[in-house]
């Protein structure tokens, strides 16, 4: 066994939030750099400029690179040798994001309940926990401040096997079609097949961490996500929505073993700020 | 790349005429910040006949909630929120004078017929750069709805506020006319 104490937890979740917040991963800002020679658009390379000199603002003067600094999304994998002393897990990743969010002068975005009063918690509180239990002595975060502008234009369908892989095409193509220029393009999609409907969305989430473009492990999944970016790249939606032949960055799926009778498809969509920071205690 | 074209708030019919889908435009004094909340309560007042907490003859709404001011600076980082979700309540304030508005994304056909009526004007500015858009405002304060906390009413005084005209005072649409060209 080995002991963590909540105290870690906390100062972890808080540091990532900040990193998450001001700093854009090497490897989108390197992809966005592409997406500029890329781009036909005159608009959409203006606006791919303006995005590389605001990542690039945010990270020189630490503040956010977007206003909408997100739900927070707390990704776990908690090693089962792990003994947690001194407090309560989950309050100490809540506790954590609250600090990033008061200390970083971050905006708190939630509000308490989703219909009625939607009043505000003041403390971007509570997180979005998704937590396993894996082998060994760690605790592996993965946060993701995520925009909401973008996780409006997600959508998730339950399709038939003989759907098949045109199903799948067609569906996630059109979902990003129906969003157009709502969820700040290029976007990255994160897309995930199989388990269960609310498991697809899970792993569609986590699939937008992935490093960009890192083609999925198994060949016919890899062209799939190759065919759909393609697909994608056709509509004309480009950066911001102005137009032009960069709409999505990446394409990533994941996907699970699911049931006889059913193939559920999950699309998270993604802005061009996709912010995510990993850490281990 | 077209010549940027400078305008100055509040705006009137004569410059709003002028300026045509595509354009360019640098944006340099007071807009007000309001969203999704703030909306709400508007269209509320307007409804049962009371006083809004500001008067929006000739202003600009600039979709937004910024993030907390840091020390030192003018303005916490800003940028536009997805315009469809104001629809609703859109054309009842270009009824009240509202002429123009800062957003990023698709509108209604019932917020493009309003602005085609009242003469307005729909500006797109680009999301997710909100650190480069702070850079061009000078002052910021909350006026009123201070409980709504980031969705409360900000004015903001902008020197050259880069935006484009997604929609113009005759209803042509960039959002539709612009990625025609680049389908395949």
């Amino acid at each position: 066994m080995r002991e963590i104490k909540a105290n870690q937890i906390k100062n972890k979740v808080k540091e990532l939030f900040l990193k998450a917040n001001f700093y854009i991963n090497p490897d989108l800002m390197q992809r966005l750099k592409k997406a500029l020679v890329e781009e036909n658009s005159p608009i959409g390379r203006y606006v791919l400029k303006m995005i590389i000199e605001n990542n690039k603002i945010a990270s020189r003067e630490e503040v956010p690179i977007c206003q909408d600094t997100g739900l927070a999304v707390v990704f776990v994998e908690v090693g089962q040798e792990v003994h947690l002393v001194d407090g309560d897990f989950t309050e100490a990743i809540n506790q954590g994001v609250k600090e990033a969010y008061q200390e970083g002068y971050l905006r708190k975005s939630v509000v308490d309940d989703p219909v009625f009063e939607r009043k505000n918690t003041k403390t971007n509180t509570p997180a979005i926990i998704y937590t396993d239990i894996v082998p060994g002595d760690k605790i592996k975060f993965m946060v993701m401040p995520k925009g909401f502008g973008s996780e409006n234009m997600s959508a998730i369908a339950m399709l038939k096997p003989a759907d098949g892989e045109k199903g799948i095409v067609d569906f996630v193509v059109e979902t990003v079609k129906k969003a157009g220029p709502n969820p700040c393009p290029p976007t990255i999609i994160g897309v995930g097949i199989g388990g269960t409907i609310d498991k697809a969305m899970v792993i569609a989430k986590k699939a937008i961490v992935r490093k960009i473009n890192q083609p999925n492990k198994n060949p016919k999944f890899a062209a799939l996500e190759k065919e759909i970016l393609t697909k994608i790249n056709n509509l004309g939606i480009g950066p911001a929505g102005l137009g032009g032949n960069i709409t999505s960055l990446a394409v990533h799926i994941d996907y699970l073993p699911t049931h006889i009778a059913g193939m559920p498809v999950a699309v998270n969509v993604c802005c061009h700020a996709a912010r995510h920071a990993e850490g281990i205690l | 790349m077209k010549n940027i074209i400078k305008i100055t708030t509040p705006l009137d019919a004569k410059k709003i005429v002028k300026l045509k889908t595509g354009d360019f435009v640098n944006i340099t004094g007071n807009i007000y910040g309001a969203r999704d909340a703030a909306h709400k309560r508007f269209f509320e007042l307007i409804e049962k006949g009371k006083r809004l907490p500001i008067d929006l003859k000739g202003q600009i709404i600039f979709y937004a909630g910024p993030t907390p001011t840091k020390p030192r600076h003018s303005c916490g980082s800003v940028g536009p929120t997805t315009s469809y979700r104001m629809d609703p309540y859109t054309p009842t304030l270009l009824n009240k004078g509202l002429k123009g508005m800062i957003g990023k994304g698709f509108r209604s056909p019932e917020v493009i017929k309003s602005i085609k009526k009242n003469k307005a004007v729909y500006f797109a500015a680009v999301g997710g750069v909100a650190a480069l858009i702070a850079r061009s405002v000078k002052k910021s304060e909350v006026i009123a709805y201070e409980d709504l906390e980031a969705e409360a009413i900000y004015r903001f005084y902008v020197e050259d506020f880069p935006v484009i005209v997604a929609i113009d005072s005759t209803g042509n649409n960039l959002y539709e006319t612009e990625p025609l060209k680049y389908i395949k």
